[in-house]
């Protein structure tokens, strides 16, 4: 914003006294606020009264003049005319009242540009001065509470101090009472002592007294000796004897520390056995961390002499019990092997915390996700699991619960079910039963043709046998009977009497036929007429009659299907 | 064997049968027997005389006057032919030998509670003596009495002395005033000193274990320290609160019960089976639940031998436990298992106790408080067995027979025999 130099116009008249408030000096945005900086718009009245009291008719031309100097001075083109003094340029005038007057709207919208902005501020200066307030408040309320904490530390301080004090002064005093006691107890003892060596006198001086007097009265009246306990006779006094005391109370001593010695001793082999076992132990717990190559390097060295150690122990057990060198080896190795148990331990517990926190170790997120997904898997499924019994224990629940009525009508309902199974069933075998009927009909009708057809092939047959036999023995006639023929012939007679009885068991056996047709085996070779008349031979010495028949029924159907 | 003014009866222990009667010259203050159980000595302290009698020859007398030397004590030698004699003041230890009707004298003895021991197996005998304000030990071949060792201690002012059961070490200590234990061996030489604290009140009773392994100390600040005989240094501290906290104590507690009476059946005059049983009690033992507090007094501060502190030891014959009395706590008894050092039970009884002792062959504590009733424990458990008869009997005191089948309980001026049946297996 340009500074706001209003002019301050001369005072022309004296009506215009209310107006000049508008006047104001250059001031800062901050304390705009409190001054009235917009003029309200005068009424035409007051704005005639305004106007006419710069121009009047008598001083036009001082006006106009002066009007022309400000408008020159502030850079407008003169209003009068170039040429000619004195007169006014109409059209410059308008054109400066124009600009004038456009200046005024610009600095209107400027005004209020900077009122806007004015409120603004204003709001923000309060908002902030609230603020400043509160921290203001705040801050008096953090002194006030440091300054009470203050005092309070400092009473502690000071009863921390008193407290110091006392206790040394207790502890002077427990000195102090400790040196009189100890002076005391030295007094007391001197005092004793002497107390006792005049306590002394007086006994030696009873003993001496009573050593005097007669030892009349210090006798001992025994009836008799008594024997010793152990049968003994009493010994002198000799130095043998003591000799003898000097042996033997050494002796009781060496036994009695042998005793402990041994039984030391055993204890030291069960520790050992322990140790070694311990020791075994921790080995066999330990592979794993055998493999890392680092470890190897140090350790492997150590665990491979201490492999020696311990054949060696094994060994020098034996022999040596308490050798020092051995004891020593192994309570270090032991504690050699224990640290490396400690450590290993120490590692698998750093593990499962690192992985509880969830770090980077590739192993075990993969692993813990697959645990995861594991997880979730089976949750869902016992999820559903669950869900699946309690559907089923409503199930139930509904099946144990439901009324009499409805039991029923539930049962009748299976029972329903299954009649309409079972009578669709029934159909289906019903169907089938009249199909079987039809093909057996079929097949009895076949079989019925097949039995008229062979029966009309063997009088053919027959026919052919007997026309045979009749040009043979007609032959034969002519020649002399010779085994063969005959032989021959009585083969053919045979074999007619042979058809002869097929044809009444084949009659017989009609009705049998169309199971035994349904049940036909694999056909044989196909057999000619020279064969068959073999066959015939070769079966006839079977008495059976069921097995011609199936051959007969096995070349017929052979034929037929031909 | 009892006495009875100043006569002497001897019963049978299975029968109680009188087998023999003897008349001394006074009242008989101490009788003993001899370690053969063929003698018994009989000392008059007033007159200064023993009487021995026999048993085998009933016709069979001694006396021994001790004159004007006046007797304050006398004991058997572990031989049972010789008879020590203490004479007043603690002038002299009179050796009396029955078999040769010589004498012997120790000069200078000490004039303390446990002044002389003998070995278990009666071979040594140690005798404490004093002698310009310094402690001597001396030890003697008790076969011929003979001097073998004599060396000094280093006790302020040794109270009393020790063998352990193995024979071996000889353990002496100090005078309350001054907490010290020092253990020497047969020989003489000191094997180790053990020293707990430094002013407080010191040893007030010392047990060794049958086995001579542990050493058991009790204090006057009612701790029991426990050395052990490899090191000799300490192997636990058993404390005696007054207030027991661990689960895995057992505590008995003897609970009264008064029997009641219908206000109808009372008759009168009260016939005697009556009032009988009106005034006396029946106990029992019931199992408290811990935390149990027990009954705790506090000691007098300005009285001299205050009652504080663990005033009686005892360990069992297998070894396995050690009973325990605080003083302090003056109705319980505290049994400790050696094996694992804990607290087992604590039985709490009704009346302070007054004696206490160890069957000689199981692990058997019998317990007499001053009422009429005897209390057994073992680790099955614990009885409450009421001596029957009419009027109160208070039992002061009891001794086991050394077969653990029988008892003696005494009173002040009666005695009984308590049979315990044996279990047929």
């Amino acid at each position: 914003m340009g500074d706001w130099r209003t002019v301050t116009v001369p005072l022309l008249s004296s009506d215009s006294k209310s107006i000049f408030p508008y006047t104001s000096e250059r001031k800062s945005p901050a304390s705009m606020s409190s001054e009235v900086l917009r003029l309200p718009l005068p009424s035409s009245k007051s704005m005639h009264s305004f106007f006419s009291a710069f121009c009047t008719e008598e001083n036009i031309e001082q006006s106009i003049s002066y009007i022309d100097r400000e408008l020159t001075t502030m850079g407008f083109p003169s209003i009068f005319a170039e040429s000619k003094g004195k007169e006014l340029d109409l059209v410059s005038m308008v054109n400066c009242m124009n600009e004038l007057l456009v200046l005024q709207h610009k600095n209107l919208r400027a005004q209020e540009e900077i009122e806007i902005q004015h409120l603004k501020l204003g709001s923000d200066m309060d908002h902030l001065q609230n603020c400043y307030s509160k921290l203001k408040e705040q801050l008096e309320l953090s002194k006030r509470e440091i300054v009470g904490l203050q005092e309070r530390d400092r009473q502690l301080q000071s009863k921390n101090r008193n407290l110091h004090q006392l206790l040394k002064n207790e502890k002077d005093e427990v000195q102090k009472l400790q040196n009189v006691i100890s002076s005391r107890a030295t007094q007391y003892n001197h005092d004793m002592k002497r107390k006792e060596r005049e306590y002394n006198k007086l006994k030696e001086r009873l003993h001496q007294l009573v050593m005097n007097k007669k030892d009349k009265k210090l006798a001992m009246e025994v009836l008799n000796y008594v024997g010793r306990a152990d049968g003994k006779r009493g010994a002198w006094r000799t130095d043998k004897t003591e000799a003898r005391n000097e042996e033997e109370m050494y002796k009781v001593l060496l036994s009695d520390y042998e005793q402990r010695q041994k039984q030391l001793l055993l204890e030291n082999t069960e520790l050992k056995k322990v140790l070694q076992q311990m020791k075994k132990d921790i080995i066999s717990l330990l592979p794993p961390q055998k493999q890392k190559p680092k470890e190897r390097s140090e350790d492997g060295l150590v665990l491979s002499d201490q492999e020696e150690d311990i054949g060696e122990l094994n060994k020098e057990n034996m022999w040596e019990l308490s050798c020092e060198t051995v004891r020593e080896q192994l309570t270090n190795s032991i504690r050699k092997q224990w640290r490396m148990l400690k450590n290993h331990v120490e590692k698998l517990d750093n593990q499962v915390s690192r992985g509880h926190s969830g770090a980077l170790n590739e192993k075990d997120v993969i692993s813990r996700e697959d645990h995861e997904l594991e997880t979730g898997k089976l949750e869902l499924e016992i999820q559903q699991c669950k869900e699946m019994i309690r559907t089923q224990q409503q199930l139930l629940q509904q099946q144990l619960t439901c009324d009499d009525d409805t039991t029923l009508l539930l049962q009748d309902c299976y029972l329903l079910e299954e009649r309409e199974r079972l009578q669709e069933e029934w159909r289906l075998f019903r169907e089938q039963k009249k199909n079987f009927e039809k093909e057996r009909k079929s097949f009895t009708e076949a079989a019925i043709r097949l039995g008229l057809e062979r029966k009309a092939f063997e009088e053919d047959r027959g026919a052919w046998l007997k026309h045979q036999f009749l040009s043979m023995t007609a032959d034969c006639k002519s020649e002399n009977a010779t085994t063969p023929s005959a032989f021959l012939r009585s083969k053919y007679l045979v074999q007619i009497m042979f058809l002869q009885k097929l044809r009444l068991v084949r009659s017989s056996s009609q009705q049998k036929r169309p199971p035994s047709v349904l049940s036909t085996t694999a056909s044989p070779e196909p057999c000619q007429i020279s064969q068959y008349i073999t066959q015939n031979s070769v079966a006839s010495e079977k008495p059976a009659a069921d097995y011609l028949p199936n051959l007969w029924v096995e070349s017929d159907d052979k034929e037929e299907t031909e | 064997a009892s006495c009875v003014q100043h006569r002497l009866v001897v019963r049978d222990a299975s029968t109680l049968q009188i087998l023999h009667l003897y008349s001394c010259t006074d009242q008989i203050q101490y009788i003993e027997w001899s370690s053969d159980s063929q003698f018994i000595l009989c000392a008059m302290y007033k007159r200064g005389i023993v009487q021995v009698w026999s048993l085998e020859q009933p016709d069979w007398h001694c006396k021994i006057d001790e004159g004007s030397a006046g007797l304050v004590a006398s004991c058997w030698s572990p031989d049972g032919r010789h008879i020590l004699n203490t004479t007043e003041f603690h002038l002299r230890i009179t050796v009396w030998s029955l078999c040769t009707k010589s004498v012997s004298y120790i000069k200078y003895p000490k004039a303390c509670q446990q002044g002389v021991a003998f070995t278990k197996d009666g071979r040594y005998m140690a005798v404490a003596e004093r002698r310009d304000c310094k402690d001597f030990i001396s030890i003697f071949v008790c076969r011929n009495w003979q001097l073998l060792r004599h060396f000094d201690t280093e006790t302020q002012d040794l109270f009393g002395i020790e063998w352990a059961p193995n024979g071996c070490v000889l353990a002496v200590w100090d005078t309350c005033l001054e907490y010290k234990v020092l253990l020497y061996s047969l020989d003489g030489r000191l094997l180790s000193s053990y020293r707990a604290y430094e002013w407080p009140l010191g040893i007030k009773s010392i047990a060794w274990s049958p086995s001579s392994q542990f050493l058991a100390i009790g204090s006057f600040d009612e701790k029991v320290r426990i050395l052990n005989h490899v090191t000799w240094k300490k192997i636990t501290e058993l404390e005696h609160p007054a207030v027991i906290t661990s689960k895995k104590t057992i505590v008995y507690k003897e609970v009264e019960k008064s029997p009641t009476l219908g206000t109808e059946r009372l008759s009168f005059p009260p016939t005697r089976a009556l009032a009988s049983s009106l005034f006396s009690t029946q106990s029992k033992y019931d199992i408290c639940q811990v935390p149990v507090s027990l009954h705790y007094i506090k000691p007098v501060a300005d009285k001299a031998n205050p009652k504080v502190g663990v005033g009686m030891l005892a360990f069992s014959a297998d070894n396995c436990f050690l009973a325990t009395k605080n003083d302090n706590i003056p109705n319980a008894v505290w049994i400790w298992d050696i094996r694992k050092l804990k607290l087992a039970v604590v039985l709490e009884q009704l009346y302070t106790i007054q004696c206490f002792q160890w069957d000689p062959c199981q692990p058997r504590l019998a317990v007499c408080t001053g009422s009429s009733r005897v209390y057994l424990w073992s680790p099955a458990g614990c009885v409450v067995v009421k001596v029957p008869g009419e009027g109160d009997f208070q039992i002061v005191s009891l001794s086991w027979h050394s077969s653990g089948d029988s008892m003696l309980l005494l009173s002040k001026d009666h005695f009984c025999v308590c049979y315990l049946e044996r279990e047929e297996v």
